[in-house]
């Protein structure tokens, strides 16, 4: 890791002052990924705020909405007594990324704000319409992923919190790297008032999307079957060394089913 | 800059560079090797430390980050000459075979068990997806913690 500079201000405000003395800071919150980049010299920074001290981690919930602050461990939304009632789904998938360890760290905020094409929160907040609170703006998930490790946010702005729609049900499934834990392909299913959302991570070119396939297929008809007659095309999904687009194509028809098998 | 960590009871005061690993400083800086490298991922859990409590990866935290923390280390969970019932386990069991991970596989269980008195055989496995072996293919470090949890209070 390069040389570089420490610090925890004890407010956001204080936090965007900080960031703003260089241009080669970058913002540190649980370093679950920051961290193993800085050290493998793929990134580099002279200066780390950590956003520890800034009061970021409450989880607070009203009958429409679940509010969850940029720094609420993965570990913390697993295990949180609002998520878990009025969401379950969420608490699930906070609960399967990485392992026990990397939960005890790595954040909700962190996690959005690296937009990693296989992380396992983008496709919640996408299925669920959810908006990204930050210190200058309100952005709706839609707007918030803009591409493979690519956001909407402006240099130095910092996510606070999100909030998340409550749905009449939701499931999410991903089928799960054997080494790293990570969505080989992750589906996020949502029924909402106004529909059935599904969004799907780990598999695209340019990260999380919305399958409108499934979507219709599930909106005229909200059972497993509909989902077999649905055909899912492998262009734009990627195609690496651990899956090819045709194999993750399938995986999405099959993690969208064993996703609707725990909602009906 | 400054650091205060208390570490297995003991509270140390260092200066530091900013980029020094949680790691690095317990290995070099503290001379306690009990804590493992194994990695450069991230995903191996050799570096199983207690962080406040937590079960944490200290090759993936910096130093500085555990200002103001306590740690315990591998070397600071037995009772004097008397091993935590988690090392005698894995003792009786053979749990292990090189070694290198166990530190890690050690440090990790007990948290898991700690949170989970009465883990089952297929919560203990899901629960080391963190902690990687490349030796025992795991079984007996799965007999080991079943027998510790029981000893533990589950
Ligand atoms: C072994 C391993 C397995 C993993 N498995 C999974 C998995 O299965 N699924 C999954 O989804 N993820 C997985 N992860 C990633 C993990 O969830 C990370 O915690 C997460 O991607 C980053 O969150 P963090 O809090 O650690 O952020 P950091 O690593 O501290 O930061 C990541 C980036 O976000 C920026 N940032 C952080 N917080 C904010 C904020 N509030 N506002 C603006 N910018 C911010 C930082 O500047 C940095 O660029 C895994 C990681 C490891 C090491
Ligand atoms: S050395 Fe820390 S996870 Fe491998
Ligand atoms: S005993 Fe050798 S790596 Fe586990």
């Amino acid at each position: 890791m390069y040389e570089l500079e420490y610090s925890m201000p004890s407010s956001v405000n204080d936090a965007v002052a900080e960031i703003k003395k260089s241009s080669e800071a970058k913002y540190l919150a649980g370093g679950m990924t920051l961290i193993p980049t800085l050290k493998a010299r793929l990134s580099s920074a002279d200066m780390l705020v950590d956003l520890k001290g800034a009061n970021l981690s409450n989880v607070s919930v009203s009958s429409s909405e679940i509010v969850i602050g940029s720094m609420t461990r993965h570990c913390d939304v697993a295990s949180s007594s609002e998520v878990l009632s009025s969401l379950p789904a969420l608490a699930k998938l906070a609960g399967g990324i990485g392992d026990h360890m990397v939960r005890n760290c790595g954040t909700i905020g962190g996690s959005l704000a690296n937009n990693d094409p296989a992380a396992c929160y983008p496709s919640a907040v996408l299925a669920l319409d959810a908006t990204i609170i930050t210190n200058e703006r309100a952005i709706t998930a839609e707007d918030f992923f803009v591409g493979m490790f690519e956001t909407a946010l402006n240099e130095n702005e910092i996510i606070t919190e999100v909030k998340f729609p409550i749905p009449e049900k939701a499931s999410y499934i991903k089928f799960p790297n054997p080494a790293s834990r990570y969505a080989m392909v992750g589906v996020f299913i949502a029924k909402k008032a106004n529909g059935v959302a599904v969004a799907v991570t780990g598999a695209g070119e340019n990260g999380v999307f919305r399958c409108s396939e499934i979507e219709n297929a599930l909106n005229s008809s909200f059972n497993v079957g509909s989902i077999d007659n649905v055909e899912i095309s492998p262009d734009g999904l990627n195609n690496a060394i651990h899956a090819s687009g045709s194999y993750r194509a399938n995986l999405i028809k099959e993690m969208a089913k064993r996703a609707l098998n725990e909602m009906i | 800059m400054e650091i205060s960590i208390t570490i297995n009871g003991k509270e140390v005061k260092a200066n530091i560079k900013a980029n020094t690993l949680l790691s690095t400083f317990i290995r070099e800086n503290l001379n306690l090797t009990g804590t493992h490298v194994g990695c450069d991922t991230s995903q191996c859990g050799a570096c199983a430390i207690h962080l406040n409590g937590d079960a944490v990866k200290s090759c993936a935290i910096l130093a500085a980050q555990a200002d103001g923390a306590e740690i315990t280390t591998i070397e600071g969970i037995a009772n004097g000459d008397e091993l935590h019932p988690m090392q005698q386990a894995f003792h009786e069991n053979h749990g292990l075979q090189c070694g290198y991970c166990t530190p890690g596989m050690v440090m990790s269980s007990i948290k898991l068990v700690e949170n989970n008195p009465n883990i089952s055989e297929e919560e203990i496995r899901k629960g080391l997806e963190g902690n990687i072996c490349r030796c025992t293919g795991y079984h007996n470090i799965v007999k080991s913690i079943k027998q510790a949890a029981t000893e533990m209070g589950g």
